[in-house]
């Protein structure tokens, strides 16, 4: 069997109410993915009132008017597997069930997208604020490093800026928040307007589409949220310490970068495939494997919707201070300004990107599964279709552009430098750290 | 036509569902050998298993085992490390080492037309690893300050103090990773005696999983592997499933301080019985109801009726020797007591007051049975599930065998298992806490005095 080109097929349509309906068939095992996508995440919250959006995710699975309970009961004896997540820019929910249980799938996500409000209840909003709270104290509080991106984000963006503030939210802003805050949230981009639905796997695209139109073509279109604004925000270099409960020294190095499929996007993808993916990699052959100043280095593109950050992270080893790590990091970067990736390199990063497309492919459902990336496509780009083009962005990219987009981005004077170093050495941080405090 | 909105609409019938076919093979060197076609996407996927694992790591030198393993990636023949990372990254290879309690699993997963290339850097790396000093100590000099780094990590500070509690010094009883003093001893002539010891054909599977015919995983492995001719002494000493662990015969209590902790990683475990138990379909259905699954007993106590948690499961680590059954949850610190009470309550109410309503059991039953196509999507799976076939010596007709199995199950069954196994007077439960803010509060657990350990 040879490769075929990789691609997604697919069929679109747009229900009456504005609902986008993609339906993908595999037939190769007896499941489907039901996925959807709301086009907002924690870029719509104010300061103030951040963590809004994930929580409220959490409240989507308590019940809604039709079936006053949690969500799991039902879909888990159907032998489905389930999940939500929220980030920045939007808050995907699925499903993975047997063809056998499809409707049922359907029937719930369809009436906490119509049906919500009635069922949300002061009780539960507490008892998930809670739940949110816990999972804030396991992920990041309790975890080392675990507040260093919080610092990052505040940083790198300014008050007002959508992404100055993590998903998780405030402590503070989660304690504070009121169930009307939670119904008008709901109305503001709980609809069908705002929303996606992917349904992947082992049915036929016909009877897709017309399930879809049955479950929620009734449902008010709602109104389709404006754009978030982002203020401009020039950067200048930051150095920030924070003190943590960690054995080994870290350095943190970001810096504002193109915004998801945008140009250069792809390019800084790859800049952080060479620098730290595997031991060929430059940063990791340097600090890990020649030189053992380091215990681990990565690097990449964090790509969004608004705009993207590029994070190189690396742990010093015991004895060695960050500063030492970041002038070779210093002195690799200025490599890749001059020079530039070798024909080598280029051919390596491609050929993984190749394989990793690929590689995509062989789920329908759940986070990162065929499902979910039609979703993304459409809901990010506009294009279920553009799996593709994406890969041609890869396929295309040329050394030239690597260093031009390096040179252009990845600039010392117009970045954010966190140490976070173990209680009581600060002087294993970057010389000239102004200490930050963060909870 | 409008929704009926007034019923939640039913499942329908099971679909059909074509398991894999697996064949199997003996190579002239001994290696077993098990093929599946899997045509969904043009992926291949090698996983050699070999014998031994963490349970392998001989007395005092415990991490030595997933040390060895570590060294399949630092260079094989004319290859330096650089050069075997470069060979991976050609075949866009995504490499992977697992090491277990029972064996060591190396997998590499490639593009179907990258089969040939993919099987023979497997073969090369894991059969003739080149062992370079430098390497061996940059290797074991990592791992040392990963160990370092996990103690200020909660979960794996609790999951390294649990196993020791529980086994004490059977060779189940650590981490792969092992302890700072063993990695501080081991040298490169350990790993050379572990890999001829342990690293032969005879003791060891090769699972081939991809889009091409049996015929052609075959010669691919054939072509790469049919070569490795391992020593073929015996393994010295009893494997570790052989050997009986002392079991606890009273509930104990264990802190291990992390001043001003917002949270406490709880485990609440002990020691149960093996993989090729006959009750394994019983108990895993057991397990579902009471901590298995998001509906489960204890999440929907802990989670969505108290909120002291993000979430609390159980399960069993199954192994080929007595394997433990462990609570895990992480709570907010002045909920810990309570919440370490409402889990014991929940545990020993199976057995007892509240066994399975038939609901409920139908309910863990089904989820598990149609939940169960599901994990045979992608050539990962299919092969890391074959894998585990031959890992417990369970039958050719295990996947076959499997649903009717677990609808065999009765409330008789579950119960006659809580009873065994959830009885709350053989729990070890643990804390990596503050303290100070909860150390009175334990009292009330009449656990007695916790014994306080180091991270």
């Amino acid at each position: 069997m040879g490769d075929r080109t990789p691609e997604i097929p697919h069929r679109k349509r747009t229900l009456a109410n504005g609902l986008d309906v993609i339906v993908h068939e595999d037939h190769h095992v007896p499941i489907v993915a039901v996925n959807v996508w709301y086009h907002v995440g924690s870029k719509n919250e104010r300061p103030g009132a951040t963590g809004f959006a994930h929580l409220f995710e959490h409240l989507m699975f308590e019940g809604s008017a039709h079936h006053d309970s949690g969500y799991f009961p039902p879909l888990q004896q159907a032998g489905a597997q389930l999940n939500g997540s929220t980030n920045t820019d939007r808050t995907n929910y699925w499903e993975v069930v047997p063809t056998s249980a499809l409707d049922r799938a359907l029937w719930l996500e369809s009436d906490r997208m119509g049906f919500l409000l009635p069922a949300l209840t002061r009780e539960r909003l507490e008892t998930q604020r809670d739940v949110v709270l816990n999972e804030r104290r396991q992920s990041y509080e309790n975890r080392p490093y675990g507040l260093s991106m919080m610092a990052l984000m505040a940083a790198l963006y300014p008050p007002d800026h959508p992404y100055h503030w993590m998903t998780i939210g405030s402590a503070e802003d989660i304690r504070a928040m009121q169930i009307e805050d939670v119904q008008a949230f709901f109305r503001a981009y709980y609809h069908p307007s705002n929303a996606s639905l992917v349904l992947a796997g082992d049915l036929e695209t016909s009877r897709g589409f017309e399930l879809a139109e049955a479950y929620f073509g009734d449902i008010p279109a709602g109104e389709r949220p404006g754009a978030v604004s982002v203020p401009a925000a020039p950067l200048s270099e930051q150095r920030l310490v924070l003190e943590d409960r960690v054995e080994l020294p870290r350095l943190y190095l970001a810096w504002r970068a193109p915004a998801m499929f945008a140009a250069g996007d792809a390019e800084l993808d790859l800049v952080g495939d060479l620098l730290a993916n595997g031991k060929t990699a430059r940063l990791y052959r340097t600090l890990v494997y020649e030189r053992r100043m380091a215990v681990d280095v990565a690097a990449g593109q964090g790509s969004r919707e608004l705009e993207s950050f590029f994070l190189i992270v690396a742990t010093g080893a015991p004895g060695h201070g960050l500063g030492g790590i970041l002038e070779e990091i210093d002195r690799e970067l200025g490599r890749v300004h001059a020079d530039g990736p070798t024909p080598d390199e280029m051919e390596r990063a491609v050929a993984q990107a190749e394989a990793h497309f690929m590689y995509r492919l062989q789920t329908v459902g759940g986070f990162g599964g065929k499902s979910d990336q039609l979703n993304a496509y459409n809901v990010l780009c506009g294009m279920p279709g553009y799996f593709a083009e994406d890969l041609a962005r890869y396929r295309s990219a040329t050394a030239d552009a690597l260093c031009e987009a390096a040179r252009r981005h990845l600039v010392p004077d117009r970045r954010v430098a966190l140490s976070v170093v173990p209680r009581g050495r600060l002087d294993l941080a970057l010389e000239g750290s102004r200490a930050v405090v963060v909870s | 036509m409008p929704v009926d909105r007034s019923r939640l609409p039913g499942v329908g019938a099971d679909p059909a569902f074509a398991l894999p076919t697996v064949t199997r093979h003996i190579l002239s060197n001994g290696l077993h050998l098990r093929t599946v076609e899997h045509w969904s996407v043009p992926v291949v996927t090698f996983a050699l298993q070999i014998d031994g694992g963490s349970g392998a790591d001989p007395d005092g030198l415990d991490g030595l085992a997933a040390l060895a393993a570590d060294m399949a990636d630092e260079g094989t023949g004319a290859l330096d490390a650089i050069a075997v990372s470069d060979a991976l990254a050609r075949i866009g290879g995504d490499y992977d080492v697992d090491v277990g309690a029972d064996a060591s699993v190396f997998s590499l997963t490639t593009l179907a037309r990258f089969a040939g290339r993919g099987a023979a850097l497997l073969a090369d790396m894991v059969t003739r690893p080149s062992l370079r000093p430098a390497d061996f100590d940059r290797v074991r000099q990592l791992r040392l300050d990963r160990l370092r780094q996990l103690k200020d990590l909660p979960a794996a500070v609790a999951e390294r103090t649990l196993l020791h509690l529980l086994y004490g010094r059977h060779p189940y009883g650590h981490l792969s990773i092992g302890s700072q003093p063993a990695l501080e001893r081991v040298t490169l002539g350990d790993v050379e005696a572990f890999l001829a010891r342990t690293s032969r054909p005879s003791a060891a599977t090769l699972v081939a999983c991809g889009a091409m015919t049996h015929a052609e995983l075959r010669d691919h492995v054939e072509a790469a592997f049919g070569g490795w001719a391992g020593s073929g002494e015996a393994p010295a000493g009893p494997p570790a499933a052989r050997l009986r662990p002392e079991e606890a015969s009273r509930a104990r209590l264990a802190v291990v301080p992390r001043e001003g902790a917002p949270q406490s990683e709880l485990r609440i475990g002990r020691l149960t019985t093996e993989r090729a138990t006959p009750d394994h379909a019983s108990l895993l259905v057991m397990n579902a109801i009471v901590g298995g699954q998001f509906v489960s007993r204890i999440n929907l106590k802990l989670r969505e009726e108290k909120g002291y948690t993000y979430g609390a499961r159980t399960s069993f680590d199954w192994r080929r020797g007595i394997s433990p059954f462990v609570l895990q949850t992480s709570v907010d610190t002045p909920s810990t007591a309570d919440a370490i009470a409402c889990a014991l309550t929940e545990l020993a109410d199976v057995g007892g007051p509240r066994p399975p309503a038939t609901a409920e059991l139908a309910s863990a039953k089904a989820s598990l049975t149609r939940g169960f196509p599901r994990g045979f999507e992608t050539a990962q799976q299919v092969t890391r599930a074959v894998a585990q076939l031959a890992l417990y010596n369970l039958p050719d007709s295990y996947f076959s065998d499997f649903v009717p199995a677990v609808n065999a199950v009765t409330v008789e069954d579950v119960v006659r298992g809580a009873r065994q196994y959830l009885d709350p007077g053989a729990f070890t439960t643990l804390v990596v806490g503050d303290r100070a803010a909860i150390g009175d509060s334990l009292a009330a657990l009449s656990l007695g005095d916790p014994e306080i350990l180091p991270a």
